[in-house]
């Protein structure tokens, strides 16, 4: 089959202008949909940066809590009554909530996600954290993300200069005094980390005892499955524990399923999908049309339908293999520019160009087997 | 020696469309052409030479009578074996019909790509029949840079080059002057006796009768011999004679 005149491609290429349109076609669709699935990676990425960086083992949190930004508290005696079972070494309450912070320089005000912990350990794998606990044991001190949006002031700058930065966080003066990274995320802008009194200082009609979620250390080589078995077996229904990777989990299913987010990016990358199918199905079509009155001289030589069937479903392919390889540089550039633009961790991944390219592909062929309805008109007794 | 016919046509009838706008296109034709022969059908638009045409080129199929192509009978044919007598056919158009995205040889080459041959006797083959038709040089030509005539000698080259048994010819000089008209057929013509084959043209061109063994002519769906080119030197195939429906 290879040694024969490759009409498909030699059709194709033949139209350069047509070509270069159909390739752009079929490379815009393509960006749209890696434009969409990379928002919807980032967001759940996002979302979870801060349960990622937890040092943990397992996690306590209300079965009523839904997500981050949308925690329900429980009494912190349930954490440590979890001290009592085999296996677990030490267990840490957090607090989270998110309000007000003042721009120091636009005195804007712009809701930031506070994270308190008892800082007789980090709860937070981050080596800057880590650093930090002997500052945030002082009153009223935080630090701040300086992956955080702009909108929050030029906090970082000024802190690496060893500048101690005064702005007010639900209306109580707070000190930044150091940094860390975490990042923007669909539901925060930015984070700040400090202790749980200062937590409990800025967010003022809190209780000590009602925490957002319970953060359990386990004794080295204690088998994690026995253990929280052994935690949901003594603990009432009131609260859930979970894994690490469970907690992640649990919030990237509140975005995925409880929000139109998800939903919304799947409508994006259908969109996507169906606008290539259109473009690259009045290309096949167009070709189809133009070639009609050669395709039926074909047949009038003793060519098969099957023939033709392969040369439209050979176009098809070759148009999604060319629209798709310039798609990925370029989408690559845009996901730099929205990573600055947002402080979203977009980029390319290997799973997701495999998903487009076959989407890509089943998008092409799709579009071909509409367009090939149009052979049928190839009538070799017309031709005379 | 009785010679089989190579087309045999009797009593053929063809209809288009369907109930009160069923209309006859053709009546009962009778015609029998033999290996080697050259015959020329004549007769106004509409009379249904290309209709008969079309149906002994097996790219339509016979509603009644008998029509046997190379001793296949093409009437109630099912569409495999209607393929299969096209590919021993080949066909020349008024308009040349080449591919518009291959060049000269790779036209004709497509020819030969439904035969057994491999790549190289395909080139060889293609290259052959270029050269034949006088075109040599411009065998990697596109098809849009050459002229009508060197167009309609691609298309009889590629016609040809499969050595076919029968080739169908619709008005292959319409649109040609009289120079290249005459080049075109002196062409089909000394390839169809080098090859042996069997020629059923179509034409309205007076110009080119005299390369025919023998007229027929079409009127109203009736084919008769065509009386005013008796002249014309009679073939020297045996029992070439115009059958009168």
């Amino acid at each position: 089959m290879f040694d024969k005149i490759p009409l498909a491609w030699l059709q194709l290429t033949r139209e350069k202008i047509r070509l270069v349109v159909a390739v752009a076609g079929i490379t815009f669709a393509d960006t749209l949909m890696f434009m969409q699935l990379g928002f919807q990676d980032a967001l759940f990425d996002s979302s979870t940066r801060m349960h990622q960086n937890l040092n943990g083992d397992l996690v306590l949190i209300s079965p009523k809590s839904e997500a981050l930004i949308a925690m329900q508290t429980f009494s912190w005696r349930r954490l440590y009554q979890t001290l009592a079972v085999p296996g677990v070494e030490s267990v840490n309450p957090l607090y989270m909530g998110l309000i007000g912070w003042k721009n120091p320089e636009t005195k804007r005000d712009r809701q930031i996600l506070v994270v308190g912990f008892d800082p007789k350990q980090s709860v937070f794998t981050m080596p800057e954290v880590e650093a930090s606990i002997p500052k945030i044991k002082l009153p009223d001190v935080v630090i701040f993300d300086r992956s955080a949006r702009p909108e929050f002031g030029p906090v970082a700058p000024q802190i690496e200069a060893g500048k101690t930065v005064t702005t007010e966080v639900g209306g109580r003066r707070v000190y930044v005094k150091g940094l860390f990274s975490l990042g923007a995320s669909f539901a925060a802008d930015g984070n700040i980390i400090t202790s749980d009194l200062n937590f409990l200082r800025i967010f003022n009609r809190r209780k000590k005892g009602e925490i957002d979620a319970g953060i359990i250390y386990l004794k080295p080589g204690a088998d994690r499955e026995k253990v929280l078995a052994d935690i949901k077996a003594l603990l009432p229904d009131d609260v859930k524990v979970l894994t690490r990777e469970g907690f992640i989990e649990f919030e990237k299913t509140y975005w995925r399923e409880s929000t139109a987010i998800g939903f919304i990016f799947g409508l994006g990358v259908a969109m996507g999908f169906i606008v290539g199918i259109v473009i690259v199905y009045q290309i096949i079509y167009t070709d189809v049309a133009d070639h009609l009155s050669e395709y039926a001289t074909l047949k009038a030589m003793g060519y098969k339908n099957a023939y033709f069937y392969l040369v439209v479903f050979q176009e098809a392919f070759l148009l999604a293999i060319l629209g798709y390889l310039p798609g990925v540089p370029i989408v690559m550039v845009l996901y730099n520019l929205t990573k600055n633009a947002t402080m979203l961790p977009v980029a390319m991944t290997a799973s997701r160009a495999l998903t487009v390219l076959i989407l890509t592909i089943v998008m092409c062929f799709i579009s071909g087997s509409i367009a090939v309805r149009k052979l049928q008109e190839a009538d070799p007794a017309d031709i005379f | 020696m009785k010679m089989q016919p190579v087309i045999n046509v009797k009593n053929l009838s063809h209809y288009y469309g369907k109930g009160d706008l069923k209309k006859q296109v053709l009546f009962g034709v009778s015609l029998e052409i033999y290996s080697g022969e050259i015959v020329l059908m004549t007769g106004p638009s509409g009379s249904g030479k290309t209709t008969l045409l079309t149906l002994v080129g097996a790219l339509r199929s016979g509603q009644e009578g008998s029509l046997k192509v190379l001793g296949k009978e093409m009437c109630g044919a099912r569409e495999d074996d209607m393929v299969d007598v096209r590919r021993h056919i080949g066909y020349i158009f008024q308009a040349h019909n080449l591919l518009k995205s291959l060049t000269a040889i790779q036209n004709v080459q497509m020819a030969l790509e439904l035969h057994d041959y491999s790549k190289q006797e395909r080139r060889e083959k293609a290259a052959q029949m270029l050269t034949a038709v006088g075109l040599a040089n411009r065998m990697d030509y596109y098809p849009e840079n050459l002229s009508g005539g060197q167009k309609q000698r691609v298309a009889i080259a590629r016609a040809l080059v499969s050595s076919p048994k029968i080739v169908l010819a619709d008005e292959p000089t319409a649109a040609l002057d009289s120079k290249s008209g005459q080049e075109v057929v002196e062409i089909m013509r000394k390839l169809a006796k080098d090859f042996g084959c069997t020629i059923l043209l179509v034409t309205h061109d007076d110009r080119i009768l005299h390369v025919a063994d023998r007229i027929v002519h079409m009127e109203d769906g009736r084919l008769s011999a065509d009386k005013t080119h008796q002249k014309v030197p009679v073939s020297t195939v045996p029992q070439s004679r115009p059958i009168i429906s």
